[in-house]
Formats: structure tokens, C-alpha cells, sequence
């Protein structure tokens, strides 16, 4: 399948795939990193993480509309307010949800699976009623536009761009809360023995409350990043769910190291293999590698072994 | 496969066993060996190593290194249910019984017969069958609660079904993980008598805290720290031993 | 052979003879053939709800891919009738005559190797039951030797639909598409679309449903569903009584993989095509709510909840299609939070105790029988 084309060519392919990857790779690392954080650190399967991702994506879209009616001038910089707002609104559903759903249900992971699924049913439908079933596009300042002339061969847009550096921000966040600060510390504490966390004063509920919030809040800036590169629908986060935890299991599920691993391998493979196969069976060949070698390694890439 | 040197009468024998977990050394270069109808306890302080070497032996762990022989099997390389076949039976410090099932159908599932697919579709209830799941109910003092759920017996009574389903599974090396724990003490007297009872004609591996316990039915005691062996012999010996004195039993 | 008292204890022959009453006597006399084939199809979803109850209910194995076993027998009964609706008569305005159109229009000269054999009515069959069995024994086989279990295996699963999806999708020259394998005409030159034809149908579907019941329920009843209920709780007691586990997790997925393809043929022959859109992750996921509405242990259950279900499902979105989705995002969760026995649950706890009360009022003398369902023989 190289065949065609010269050395010089293949790498610019390779380099224009591999960036168009690294925005499938912001994407996919900040559901992950969300998701990641609620499975791995409090066990449940969140089906309904797409959904939470598109309301910062809708976030996004209305914060947008409104800076263009009301004060056009701040315009450029709206997104970085829809941001936040996103992170807020997906961050305080995921807060009411886990309170009138999730914590009746800890330690029965496979009923938290079913239950989410029907949030996920239920927030669809919702999006449908309030937004439409139209898929909405946000409009982008004008200093997003445009690309960068790397190279003759090579050009790199410019959101592109911007969205890589606010998932390696966000990254970087993520592993500053969970692993330096004191609340970090208490989440894991939880974690590893939830009795011996509360006997020692740390109040596991709410500790439970804001890690889900925490993750539905980074899904929610995932949907802000995420309407830069996709129009939002209502049922556009269902198309991520499944690869998203496929990251999240290829990578082994508590490790936060290896989420980031398995997002960027998969999302190069796939849109490396996009340019040479049709974007289906790109799809359908990174999934069933993942799926095979799940299989021959279940623990996923990154696990320790440990005693049960 | 057998090695020269091991003497024949040896029903298990483990040398030099090792298993670490990350880097952790649990058991640590571990030889011991247990003849036929032989009873021995193994007692050691906490995260000493014990309910390890069981699950080394049953299969649930598996060996970093070394060897566990069984009648001249290897059974670091078989798999849990072929170590049970061998004739190996394992109770778990928790009474894991089946609560959804009765008592009969938790000792009938048990019984040593129609263990693969195929052969549990077209298992058949039949005179044997109940036969020895009444005789082993009556040894387990629950003959007359044989259609009670598991769920509705007390502690002590599902420790009971658990030995029960060990004993109708006949294996020639019966491992217990403390058995009496949790007990009371009228249980536990019931108990010591329903091990002396079950204990002929078969070898023993006990872990178990109760020292009064282990004087009663002890051959042998190995007592283990950190991973490896402190000291081995007769009771007697052991309780003397300074070595063991000052990690153990002195507390 | 059967090990307890009766084959079906009494709540059981309530619901068996109740669901013989409605499915052979109370729908076909009361809809008209519309909506019995509609209830045909519905029914295809029971079966796939009978496997999931062997296989979740008393297994504990989730999966989220049964869609891909109810494709796989749908699509199997699908190129058969595909083939021979492209006979070289019918398809003489093609390019290639003799293949299926929608490979004509995708510049297929030929039909493609693995189309061959479908040619043949016993092949078809034979592929119905094995190629999900060989299927589901590799997945299971890979999942449950590893002590793969829970959640993972639910996602991989869920996975597996949505590659066997995206691949349908994808190759359309040899797959038919989103569009499916559609137009299909004639069974062994038996014109499947007629009334008279689904009215047949029908009641074979029913006689096949019946068929499964049985062979579920006598699988519950030997040790092998003992072993199941035991596996669910204690894994390695089970394991450490002698048994291979991974053999038994896979032989009850694969047995539910069995029931969904056969439901999937069913679909096929009632409702006349099928698509990838009874593949993917949707309807699969939806197969298990089916199963957990009627109560994952209870093999009726599984039947009654299908239909209800998919009653309410047609009913609502005919009315009020914006409702449908709340109503079943709700139900997702009140199965799992309220009632997670399902309405077999809710039969065992409110109705049963009081039709008990009623019996044991009226005479003394039947009060034995009660007490005696479902105890062991002596």
C-alpha cells in the first residue's frame, strides 16, 4: 500500500496523519483522562461520559452565540470563558447524577453500566428536545483560523494546535490534583480501603461526589475541545464512548500513564491507517487490534501485578 | 519426574518455593515436606507467608520459582481444578459456600462426578449421590437442614458445609485455613471433634492462630517469618524455640 | 434426567401456559397480520433474551454484543433467501446477472467465495448454529481462560459490535450495507411474503421460542445450572471443587450466542430483510434491557419482557416519539435501582404470595403441593 508514493511524500503523510492523530488524541485523551479517573479510581462505567462531553460541547456552542450577539469585541477570547462554563455545567450534572444515581450503586459495576446507559438515553433525548436534532457548529475567531506552513509539504492548522496544548494542560492538571494535592491524596485513600479513609476522617462521600464531578467536568472541557474539530449533535458523544474505554482498558485501567499511551497509539494507528484504507476499515482494524490483544493481555498495557 | 533424592513416603513436597509480587518477596525459598496421614499446622504471625503457601499449593497463586510435588506430580504446573483432581482440597479463611443453593445442592455440587461440561448436563441424582451427601450432612451436624439455603446457616454452620463439601470431594491432602476462627466456643469444640473425625486416612495442612487448637491435633508445626521457615518440629520443640519466642509467641 | 420434582414448578406452568394461551390462541385470533408480524418480531428478541438469562442472569456473564450472534444468524438466513431472489431470471437487467443487486451496483463481477455455500438450504442452517457457536467459543475461549470477567468483558463485547458493525457498514459490495440484505423473496420458491406466509411463520417462530424455553430450562434444572448459580457467587469455590470454570462461562455463552442466532433467522424470515442496524451496540444493549424488564433469572421473564417492552416501545413512538427514549433511559435505571429482579421479581413478591393465600383458603388438602415445588426428590 506504500507503493505509490516516494520516501519524501510518505513522510509528509506520515507527519500531516500524525498531527491530524494528535487532535484524535486531545479528544480521546481528555474523555479518557475523565473516565479513567471515575473507572479507575471509583469502579463505575460511565456510559453516559459522551453525554457529558457534549453538554460542554453545547456549552460551548451557546457561550459562543452569545459573545457574538452581546459583545463582539471579547469575541476572540470567548473560548476560554466557554470553557470553563463547560467544565461547570458537565462538572455539576456529574456532581447531582452520582448523588441521585451512582452511589446507590458502588461495587455493582456492571448495573452502573446499565443505569448510565439510560441517562445516556435520557440526555440524548433531552439535547434533542432543547437543541434540535440539527448538529450545530461553532464559529471560530479569526486568530484559530488558518495553518501553519510547516514545511512545502506540511501544514498544521492552528486549532489543531491550540487544542493540543490545552490537552497537555489539562494533562498536566489532572496529575497535579490526583497525585500532589491533599485532596489528590484523600481520593486515593478512598480508593484503597474506603472504611480505613473514613475511620480516619476523610468524608468518602464527598470525596465520591466531586472525583465523579471532577471527571464529568474534563469531559465537559473534552466537548469544548471537541466542537473545534466536529459539529455537535445530540448523539454525537455515543460515537465516542466505546473507543474511549477501549483507551482506557488498553492503557490498564488505573493507570493514568498508561491512559495517555494507549490514546496517543490509537489515535496514530488509526489516522495513520486512515490515509491508506478507507476511515472504516482504518476503524475496524485498530479496534480489532485493540480487541486481540486485549485479549491476549486483559490486564491491559500498563498493570502491575499484584496479589487479590 | 522424580528426583532421586526424595524419599518415596513423602505425600507433598515443596523446595524451594519462591513467589514474589513486584519485587516482594511473600514466600521466600520455601522447602518443607508432609508425609502420608500426617497433620501439620503452620502458624506464623501476620503476613508471615501462610495463606500463601496454601494458595501456592492449590494453584490460585503461581510460583515465581521452585517446586511443589504431590505424589510425584508437578503441580506448579497444573491448573486449579486439575490440582483438585489430583486429590488436593482447599478451605478458604472466609466459608465460601454457594448461598443461592441449598445445603444438598452445595454438597452435591461437591461430589466427585460429572465435573466437566457434559458430564454436569447429564449428571444424574442418583442412590450414591444422596447416599453420601447424607453420610457427610450427618458428620457436618447439618443432616436435617439439608434444604435450607446456605444463606440462612450461621458462621459457624457454613465453616461446617465448607469442610463437609471438602470431605465429599475425598482428597488424600485436606488443607484448612483457620478453621476455627470466628467460632464460638461450643462450635469450636464441635469442630475439633469433626477434624480429629476427618483427619484419619488423610493428610492435613492447617494455618490457625488458636495455640490451645494447635496442641490438640498437631503432628508437626512449621512456624513461618517473612516469607521462610523459623523453625519446624514437634510442638514442643517449637514452643521452646528462643527464635520463635521472640517473633511469635512472645506477644 | 430431571432432577427436581417437576419439570416446571407451579409459578412456571402459570407462566407457560399463560404465554402458550396468548402467543398460540389470544394474538393470532385478536391482531390482524400486521401486527402479529409485528409481534414476530418482537418475539426474535426473546430468544436473544432466553440465552442472556443462561448467560447473565445465571451466569453473571454480561454481554454486550449479543447483536453480533443475532446478526450472525440473520445474515446467514439472509444471503440464503438473497441467493435465491437473485436468480438469473430475476436479475437480467444486471451488469453480472445471478448475483445479489447491491453487489451489481457495487461493480462485484462475481459472487464472493464465502457467498457460495449459502446456496445450499442445509449449509444455511448449519451455519446459523455453528458459526456463532465457533465464534462465541473463540471470544470466550480467549476471555474466560485469561479470567477475563465483569466489565471487561461486557466492553470487549460491546466492542466486537461495534467492529462487526462498522465493517458491515463498510463493505457494502459484500454485505449489503446500512441498507442491509433487503428484498428477499421466497423460501425454497415458497413466497415468504404473502400472509398466509407469515402467518406460517409466525407459528413456526412460536414453536421454535417454545423449543428454547425447553432446552433452557433444562439447562437450568442439571448440575450445569446449579454450576452456574454457584460460579456467579464464588468463583473459585466452584474452581476449587474441581471444576474448569472457563469451560462452564464459556459454554453458557456460547449457548446464548446459539439463541441469538436463531432468533436472528427468525427475524429474518418474518420480517424479510435484515440490517446492521440489529447489530451494533444499540440493539444489543437494548436485548439486555429486555432481559432485566422481565428479570434476569426468570426464563418466561425474559419472554414477557421482550414483548412488553417492545409493546411500549411501537405504542409510544407511533404517539409520542420524543417520549421513547426518556421512557427508556428510565427504565435502564428502575430496573437497576428498583426492581432488579424484573417484573418476575415483582410476580414472586406481590402476586404470587396472595394467588398462594387464595389456594391455601380454599382447601387444606392442596396445601401439601405447594410446599413440595421445586424441593429435591427423595
Amino acid at each position: 500500500m506504500f507503493g505509490d508514493y516516494s520516501l519524501g511524500d510518505l513522510g509528509a503523510i506520515f507527519a500531516m496523519q500524525g498531527f491530524a492523530g494528535l487532535i484524535l488524541f486531545s479528544v480521546y485523551l481528555l474523555m479518557a483522562l475523565g473516565l479513567a479517573i471515575i473507572f479507575g479510581q471509583m469502579g463505575v462505567i460511565n456510559m453516559a461520559h459522551g453525554e457529558f462531553m457534549i453538554l460542554g460541547a453545547y456549552v460551548t456552542w451557546m457561550t459562543s452565540n452569545a459573545f457574538q450577539h452581546f459583545v463582539p469585541p471579547l469575541f476572540p477570547g470567548y473560548f476560554f470563558v466557554a470553557m470553563t462554563l463547560a467544565f461547570i455545567a458537565s462538572g455539576s450534572l456529574g456532581m447531582l447524577v452520582e448523588w441521585a444515581l451512582i452511589r446507590h450503586l458502588y461495587r455493582r459495576p456492571l448495573d452502573t453500566l446499565l443505569a448510565t446507559w439510560g441517562l445516556s438515553l435520557i440526555l440524548q433525548q433531552a439535547y434533542r428536545s432543547v437543541f434540535g436534532a440539527r448538529e450545530v457548529g461553532v464559529e471560530l475567531p479569526d486568530w484559530m483560523m488558518g495553518s501553519w506552513q510547516a514545511t512545502d509539504a506540511i501544514q498544521i492548522p492552528i486549532n489543531g494546535m491550540f487544542v493540543m496544548g490545552l490537552t497537555i494542560l489539562i494533562t498536566i492538571a489532572v496529575f497535579y490534583i490526583l497525585f500532589l494535592s491533599r485532596w489528590g491524596k484523600q481520593v486515593r485513600a478512598v480508593v484503597q480501603n474506603r472504611v480505613m479513609a473514613g475511620a480516619v476522617g476523610i468524608n468518602t462521600e464527598k470525596i465520591d461526589r466531586y472525583t465523579f464531578g471532577l471527571g464529568c467536568g474534563i469531559a465537559g472541557i473534552a466537548g469544548s475541545a471537541f466542537t473545534m474539530i466536529g459539529s455537535t449533535g445530540p448523539t454525537a458523544g455515543q460515537l465516542y464512548i466505546v473507543d474511549t474505554f477501549l483507551v482506557v482498558v488498553f492503557g490498564g485501567a488505573a493507570s493514568l500513564f498508561g491512559t495517555i499511551a494507549s490514546a496517543f497509539t490509537i489515535s496514530q494507528t488509526q489516522s495513520t491507517l486512515e490515509f491508506f484504507l478507507s476511515g472504516s476499515m482504518a476503524k475496524v482494524i485498530t479496534l480489532l487490534a485493540i480487541v486481540v490483544i486485549l485479549m491476549m493481555r486483559p490486564q491491559g498495557l500498563f498493570a502491575l501485578k499484584v496479589r487479590k | 519426574m522424580l528426583i532421586g533424592h526424595q524419599p518415596k513416603d513423602f505425600l507433598l513436597a515443596v523446595s524451594g518455593l519462591t513467589v514474589s509480587f513486584d519485587g516482594f518477596k511473600a514466600v521466600n525459598d520455601l522447602s518443607f515436606y508432609v508425609e502420608e496421614n500426617e497433620i501439620r499446622v503452620i502458624i506464623g504471625p501476620n503476613g508471615a507467608g501462610k495463606t500463601t503457601v496454601l494458595d501456592l499449593i492449590c494453584g490460585k497463586t503461581r510460583a515465581t520459582s521452585g517446586s511443589i510435588q504431590f505424589r510425584g506430580k508437578e503441580l506448579t504446573k497444573l491448573k486449579e481444578n486439575e490440582i483438585v483432581k489430583a486429590g488436593v482440597g482447599r478451605k478458604f479463611q472466609t466459608p465460601s459456600v454457594f448461598e443461592d443453593l441449598t445445603v444438598f445442592e452445595n454438597l452435591e455440587i461437591s461430589f466427585p462426578r460429572g465435573r466437566t461440561v457434559f458430564g454436569s448436563l447429564t449428571f444424574q441424582r442418583d442412590t450414591t449421590v444422596t447416599g453420601r451427601v447424607e453420610e457427610v450432612a450427618e458428620m457436618i451436624f447439618l443432616k436435617d437442614r439439608l434444604q435450607t439455603s446456605a444463606a440462612e446457616l450461621s458462621h459457624g454452620q457454613k465453616q461446617w458445609l465448607e469442610i463437609g463439601m471438602l470431605l465429599i470431594q475425598n482428597p488424600d491432602l485436606l488443607m484448612l485455613d483457620e478453621p476455627v476462627a470466628g467460632m464460638s466456643v461450643s462450635e469450636r469444640a464441635k469442630t475439633a471433634e469433626l477434624l480429629n473425625r476427618i483427619i484419619k486416612d488423610r493428610s492435613v495442612l492447617v494455618i490457625e492462630h488458636d495455640m490451645k487448637f494447635v496442641e490438640d491435633i498437631a503432628h508437626k508445626v512449621t512456624v513461618l517469618h517473612q516469607g521462610q521457615i523459623l523453625s519446624e518440629g514437634t510442638m514442643e520443640r517449637v514452643k521452646n524455640d528462643p527464635k520463635v519466642i521472640e517473633v511469635y509467641l512472645g506477644h | 434426567m430431571i432432577t427436581n420434582s417437576r419439570f416446571f414448578n407451579r409459578s412456571e406452568l402459570v407462566g407457560l401456559i399463560s404465554l402458550v394461551l396468548l402467543l398460540v390462541v389470544i394474538l393470532p385470533l385478536t391482531l390482524d397480520i400486521f401486527r402479529l408480524n409485528l409481534v414476530a418480531k418482537y418475539l426474535t428478541y426473546a430468544f436473544v433474551a432466553i440465552g442472556l438469562v443462561l448467560c447473565w442472569g445465571y451466569g453473571g456473564i454480561l454481554s454486550l454484543g449479543q447483536g453480533v450472534f443475532f446478526g450472525l444468524g440473520g445474515y446467514a438466513m439472509a444471503m440464503f433467501l438473497k441467493l435465491e431472489a437473485s436468480s438469473a431470471a430475476n436479475t437480467k437487467i444486471q451488469s453480472t446477472p445471478g448475483i445479489p443487486d447491491f453487489m451489481d451496483w457495487n461493480q462485484l463481477t462475481q459472487l464472493p467465495f464465502f457467498w457460495k455455500p449459502f446456496h445450499s438450504l442445509p449449509f444455511t442452517f448449519l451455519a446459523i448454529v455453528l458459526a456463532p457457536a465457533f465464534f462465541s467459543f473463540i471470544i470466550g475461549a480467549a476471555m474466560f481462560k485469561r479470567r477475563v470477567g465483569g466489565v471487561y468483558f461486557a466492553i470487549i463485547t460491546q466492542a466486537i459490535a461495534a467492529i462487526l458493525t462498522i465493517l458491515i457498514v463498510g463493505q457494502q459490495g459484500y454485505t449489503g450495507g446500512i441498507n442491509g440484505i433487503t428484498d428477499l423473496r421466497t423460501l425454497l420458491d415458497w413466497d415468504i411474503r404473502t400472509d398466509h406466509a407469515k402467518y406460517v411463520l409466525y407459528f413456526v417462530e412460536v414453536a421454535f421460542l417454545f423449543g428454547a424455553v425447553v432446552v433452557a430450562q433444562f439447562i437450568r434444572l442439571t448440575k450445569l445450572g446449579r454450576i452456574l448459580v454457584a460460579m456467579r457467587e464464588q468463583e473459585d469455590r466452584v474452581r476449587f471443587s474441581g471444576y474448569s470454570v472457563a469451560n462452564f462461562k464459556i459454554f453458557a455463552f456460547c449457548a446464548a450466542a446459539v439463541f441469538a442466532a436463531i432468533g436472528g433467522a427468525m427475524f429474518t424470515l418474518n420480517v424479510g430483510f435484515m440490517s446492521p442496524s440489529f447489530v451494533g451496540i444499540v440493539p444489543s444493549i437494548e436485548m439486555v434491557i429486555y432481559t432485566a424488564v422481565g428479570g434476569r433469572l426468570s426464563i418466561f421473564g425474559a419472554v414477557y419482557g421482550t414483548l412488553l417492552v417492545n409493546f411500549a416501545k411501537t405504542s409510544l413512538s407511533e404517539t409520542f416519539p420524543q417520549l421513547w427514549l426518556f421512557g427508556l433511559g428510565a427504565l435502564f435505571i428502575a430496573v437497576v435501582l428498583a426492581f432488579p429482579s424484573g417484573l418476575a421479581g415483582i410476580w414472586a413478591d406481590n402476586i404470587q404470595p396472595r394467588i398462594d393465600r387464595l389456594f391455601a383458603s380454599r382447601g387444606e388438602k392442596s396445601g401439601n403441593g405447594l410446599i413440595a415445588d421445586g424441593a429435591p426428590a427423595e
